[in-house]
């Protein structure tokens, strides 16, 4: 049978999968994949906890994370699309003029 | 009538105002229109004010008029409030009635001077200024007014700035007073302590109920502060240096602040607290004892000095102590007399001496003067009316009231007191007349330039000189031994104790009734012999100052050099004070303070510069960052540390 761990497990690992991917990768729309795949472990994890705790509010806040989600990406990808107009690249180590 | 009192306070601070603020686009005739104008309607309203108050009954001669409330702070309450009674009465005669002449004579002698608006603005601000000291009903009205008087003191000797000498003697003049303030200003605090009020009123009923013992501790602590007060303001030993280098002012203001007002300030206030000081008798002898040494220390250094203006000024120095004399062997009244009298041919003097200085263009050396009696015969005509009437010979002014405290400081006082006193008079007598006789009699010494310019001054100026003669002859009749009108006027003020010995009856002091008539003759005496001594020293034989001054070379080197006080000072307090300021600035400015304050700023600065390579700029470092910290923030949460 399926447990609630098994589901934050589940959660947890794509999670963790995400952060990696945002630290390591230097492509901006794979780090921008990453974010939504935390943002989509996290999900797992509300909908997991609605589930056993019989609530509809974990379900209603997954709704509010893809809403958000759903913005973010298109303010992102514009954000990306401008910056490659400028530099004709999206890797991320050569973006770094905004320091000492 | 006593009801318009403020408008006493109003018409120069108006006049202030104007001249000041607008000044500078008004013609010349109109600011000296506005200032004389404000202080003529000042002295109408006095006189109006001083005939209200002689028709009140003697015992209730005390008008109180509440302007507003000034400060009130827990117990503390000061309110704006003025206060007529003989003493303010007679005081604001004096300072209106004087000023106004001045006024009008600074018209003549200040038309050349570029800064004539700036000039009366001062002059009706120091007169408002003066009014409030006299006026005001309690201890912290009377300090602004004192404090007041002092800062138009100070710009008015500092005038002509542009002189270093100018102002440098400004600076001295405001810093040695300050010495003194400090002294009344711990003394109004105390007073506060003491009797839980700084109204004049209460203080002294408080005090004459019997409440504090006669030598009570505290009240001769007050009554010491409140001395040192006026040895500041009234240019008495050891704060006398002042008053001579203030002689860098206008003459004019020499007249009104440096001799007839501003420096009667302390007699005045002393003379007002007469119930606090007749209760420490040890305060009494202090008082009487620095007047008297005053007297005879500034009359010596007067003997010798050159210029016009420092022979007045030591001579106002050693009056003022006479003053302070007489207060100090319990004659207020005596002192007040002394006080009014000497406004009247102290300020004649002093505007002669400008009259001289005038027609010779500038200069106030007497060694270039001499025979200056046939060009300037107004002038010369009221001086001589005023050395006369200095020098004590009857029946001039400054006989009576000089007279009234030699006697006074004989019965009250001590035969110490009197030798003291009556050694000042006979050398009065002869410095005045030396002064008169370098500057009008004998050959003229004065240089071909000035010559050509000589001239008598124009009419605004001689008048006043005219009306001041006039005063100073008339001027002692007020006082005259047994019937004396400002004895008896004064008495609400100064009660059983301020009474003369010389008023008949009602003084009650045991002394035969020759006394007064004999003292007379002696003081008649002394002054005659002084003029003699004069007379033969600088008309009979000219030659002979030269000769006393080569065979008593140290003596008379001392007396130029006024005893080397200034020096002395110098060494003693200006330079340390100096040299440890510069430590200060160097060492504790510079480098403590200075250094601190750099110090910090960079000590952050070198913080940033560590700190600021954690912003790389790239995404994933603060991406790690954010992680980190998440982590420490899941097991903080987790672990609860």
């Amino acid at each position: 049978m399926i447990t609630l761990t098994h589901y934050l497990v589940l959660s947890a690992v794509l999670f963790t999968l995400g952060v990696i991917g945002v630290l390591v990768r230097r492509n901006a729309i794979v780090i921008f994949m990453c974010i939504e795949l935390m943002l989509n472990a996290v999900n797992v994890s509300f909908v997991a906890f609605a589930h056993y705790l019989n609530s509809m509010q974990g379900q209603m806040f997954v709704f509010f994370t893809m809403t958000v989600a759903a913005a973010e990406a298109a303010v992102g990808l514009a954000i990306i699309v401008a910056i490659f107009r400028n530099k004709e690249t999206v890797n991320i180590d050569e973006m770094n003029i905004m320091k000492w | 009538m006593l009801n318009l009192v403020a408008l006493i306070l109003l018409f120069p601070l108006i006049g202030a105002a104007i001249n000041g603020l607008l000044g500078k686009r008004l013609r010349k005739e109109t600011v000296g229109y506005v200032a004389c104008g404000a202080i003529g309607l000042s002295f109408f309203v006095s006189i109006l004010v001083f005939t209200g108050l002689l028709q009140l009954p003697p015992d209730t001669r005390l008008f109180e008029k509440q302007l507003f409330s000034w400060i009130e702070s827990g117990s503390f309450k000061a309110a704006a409030g003025l206060q007529v009674d003989p003493l303010s009465s007679l005081m604001i005669l004096i300072v209106t009635g004087v000023g106004f002449l001045i006024h009008v004579y600074s018209i003549g002698y200040m038309h050349h001077d570029k800064g004539y608006h700036r000039y009366f603005c001062y002059l009706n601000l120091f007169t408002f200024s003066m009014l409030l000291l006299v006026l005001g009903n309690n201890f912290l009205l009377m300090f602004i007014g004192w404090e007041a008087v002092g800062l138009c003191s100070y710009l008015l000797i500092g005038f002509w700035f542009e002189k270093k000498s100018a102002s440098n003697a400004a600076k001295k003049a405001f810093v040695v007073n300050r010495v003194g303030d400090f002294g009344f200003a711990l003394g109004i605090m105390l007073i506060f302590l003491t009797f839980h009020t700084i109204d004049f009123t209460e203080v002294f009923s408080a005090a004459s109920q019997g409440n504090f013992a006669v030598g009570s501790f505290t009240i001769t602590v007050i009554t010491l502060l409140l001395f040192m007060g006026a040895t500041g303001k009234s240019a008495q030993i050891p704060l006398y240096t002042w008053l001579p280098d203030a002689m860098e002012g206008p003459t004019p203001v020499s007249a009104l602040i440096h001799a007839a007002t501003m420096v009667t300030a302390g007699v005045y206030m002393i003379a007002r607290c007469n119930v606090l000081y007749m209760l420490s008798p040890f305060t009494m002898t202090i008082v009487a004892g620095i007047g008297a040494v005053t007297a005879l220390f500034a009359a010596s250094i007067g003997l010798v000095q050159n210029d016009i203006k420092r022979v007045l000024a030591y001579s106002t120095i050693s009056q003022l102590g006479y003053m302070f004399l007489a207060c100090g062997v319990g004659a207020f009244t005596a002192g007040v007399f002394h006080l009014m009298t000497h406004a009247f041919f102290k300020a004649l003097l002093f505007l002669g001496s400008g009259s001289v200085i005038h027609a010779l263009s500038g200069e106030q050396d007497m060694r270039k003067m001499g025979g200056l009696k046939q060009h300037i015969p107004i002038t010369y005509k009221t001086f001589l009316v005023g050395t006369v009437a200095i020098a004590g010979i009857p029946p001039f002014a400054g006989f009576f009231s000089k007279d009234e405290i030699l006697l006074e400081s004989l019965v009250q006082g001590n035969f110490i007191y009197w030798l003291i006193g009556a050694s000042a008079a006979f050398l009065t007598a002869f410095y005045m007349f030396r002064l008169l006789f370098m500057t009008f009699y004998g050959e003229s010494r004065v240089d071909h330039h000035a010559m050509e310019h000589l001239h008598e001054s124009p009419g605004n100026m001689t008048m006043p000189l005219v009306i001041l003669a006039g005063l100073s002859f008339v001027g002692g009749f007020f006082g005259l031994p047994g019937a004396s009108a400002i004895n008896k006027f004064l008495s609400p003020v100064f009660g059983a104790h301020g009474h003369s010995g010389t008023s008949g009856a009602e003084g009650g002091v045991h002394h035969s009734a020759m006394l007064p008539y004999l003292m007379m003759f002696v003081s008649t005496a002394i002054a005659v012999a002084g003029i003699y001594l004069a007379y033969q020293m600088y008309i009979k034989k000219p030659e002979m100052p030269k000769k006393l001054a080569e065979r008593f070379n140290l003596i008379y080197k001392l007396l130029l050099n006024k005893y080397y006080i200034d020096e002395l000072y110098d060494a003693l307090f200006v330079n340390p004070v100096k040299k440890g300021s510069v430590l200060l600035w160097k060492y504790v400015d510079a480098k403590m303070i200075d250094g601190s304050v750099n110090g910090i700023a960079r000590l952050v600065g070198w913080f940033g510069g560590v700190v600021r390579y954690l912003q790389t700029g790239y995404v994933r470092n603060y991406a790690f960052y954010i992680v980190v910290g998440c982590i420490f923030i899941v097991v903080f949460a987790a672990f609860g540390w």
